[in-house]
């Protein structure tokens, strides 16, 4: 399936985005379609399931839906000891969301950049966690949302004092807060780069994979794809179970 | 790879996904789970207690049978003694009319063996006064002789 271009032309052609406007202007379309499409078929889901709920025999779609609520709340309660309307409901967007991300992983590569070609769009890359935008709105999301509970719950003072005196005491200031700063910017960062990584890493593999001889991809692009199966929905739980453990940290009073 | 506005847009969507999420699927979900396990749990407990019901009901009935048993059991004691009593009642009502019946037909025996008695007397001193006028030839008058007469019916009575 190589393109002009040769192999460097096919691999790159697959990971650049549809991008419009120039500098910090420009806007990935398709990251931003698909991640928005995916977004309401998430909401969709879980809406239609939620206006006819039942207190009876649940049906499938319930049935699945329960499955998964009572999931991510088994996690917040084990995690999060305290009272949160936001924390449960904010671990299912992820977790769905990250997970509905991954999974057009599993679509094969070639396969809608070819219907897009064919309706006139050059580029296309379908899997919105191999947009660094995509990852870091998210980890940037939960980053603002643990300083603000930092301070709701310690007040500005205590955040100022956790964020100084520990943990090596007051008179080690400038220390704890380096420190403190590092620590608190890795969590976005990590969060971000993890799920990014595993999903760059895992469709570039799939694009070499495509690149092999026909007879010989099946042979890889099966494993893989059962193994990326894993990753996907592990990559999902990760940043779900982070987030709650971050938000937690910071409802914690030292 | 570079970051740009692209964030921006991917913030405001997943800010009104959590948003939708926290405000129109997540708490009528956990209400219908928690709604559910309640309901499960009263179930529970409603078997239970009807269980426990059951077990109280099968003491009663074992109780109210036994009493009926006892019950019965008197009466049919009763009920046989009473048997007993008429039995004997009636054995002794028996008993009675027949040595009354046994004293009246004797009774009557007697009567008539007096009775058949007198006739006889009459008869045979009938017979004897008619025999002394043969003897004597002639009438033996009654109002001279009543004396004797007597006195002969008597020794024949």
């Amino acid at each position: 399936m190589a393109s002009e271009g040769g192999t460097t032309g096919y691999i790159v052609h697959h990971l650049t985005p549809l991008s419009v406007g120039e500098g910090f202007w420009t806007l990935h379309l398709d990251t931003l379609f698909f991640s928005a499409a995916l977004g309401a078929l998430f909401i969709w889901f879980f809406k239609s399931v939620a206006d006819k709920v039942t207190t009876g025999v649940p049906g499938l779609a319930q049935n699945f839906a329960e499955m998964m609520i009572e999931f991510v709340d088994q996690q917040v309660k084990d995690t999060f000891h305290g009272q949160s309307k936001l924390i449960a409901p904010l671990g299912l967007t992820i977790f769905c969301w990250v997970f509905l991300w991954n999974m057009m992983d599993l679509l094969p590569v070639d396969l809608l950049s070819l219907i897009s070609s064919l309706m006139g769009i050059e580029y296309l890359r379908v899997v919105p966690s191999t947009d660094l935008n995509a990852t870091f709105a998210l980890s940037i999301s939960v980053f603002i949302l643990i300083i603000f509970y930092s301070i709701k719950i310690k007040g500005v003072l205590g955040f100022a004092k956790e964020m100084t005196c520990t943990p090596f005491g007051p008179w080690m200031m400038p220390f704890n807060l380096l420190l403190k700063t590092v620590e608190e910017i890795a969590k976005p960062i990590s969060l971000a780069l993890r799920l990014f990584g595993n999903l760059y890493a895992g469709e570039l593999i799939f694009i070499l994979i495509a690149l092999l001889p026909a007879f010989l991809q099946p042979l890889l692009s099966f494993p893989w794809a059962i193994f990326h199966i894993l990753i996907i929905v592990l990559q999902a739980f990760i940043f779900m179970v982070l987030t709650i453990v971050y938000l937690s940290m910071a409802h914690e009073d030292h | 790879m570079s970051i740009n506005a692209t964030l921006i847009g991917q913030m405001i969507t997943f800010t009104l996904l959590v948003w939708f999420t926290m405000q129109y699927v997540w708490p009528p979900l956990i209400e219908a789970l928690d709604e559910r396990k309640k309901k499960i749990s009263e179930g529970l407990a409603a078997a239970e207690k009807g269980q426990e019901d059951v077990k109280l009901a099968e003491k009663k009935a074992i109780k109210y049978l036994k009493e009926a048993k006892a019950e019965s059991a008197n009466i049919i004691a009763l009920a046989q003694k009473r048997a007993n009593e008429v039995v004997e009642e009636s054995k002794g009502t028996a008993k009675l009319e027949g040595e009354r019946m046994i004293e009246s037909a004797k009774a009557q025996i007697e009567q008539e063996i007096q009775q058949a008695k007198e006739t006889l007397r009459k008869e045979v001193s009938s017979l004897a006064l008619k025999a002394a006028e043969q003897i004597l030839q002639e009438e033996v008058d009654k109002a001279k002789h009543k004396e004797i007469i007597s006195k002969v019916s008597k020794q024949l009575g």
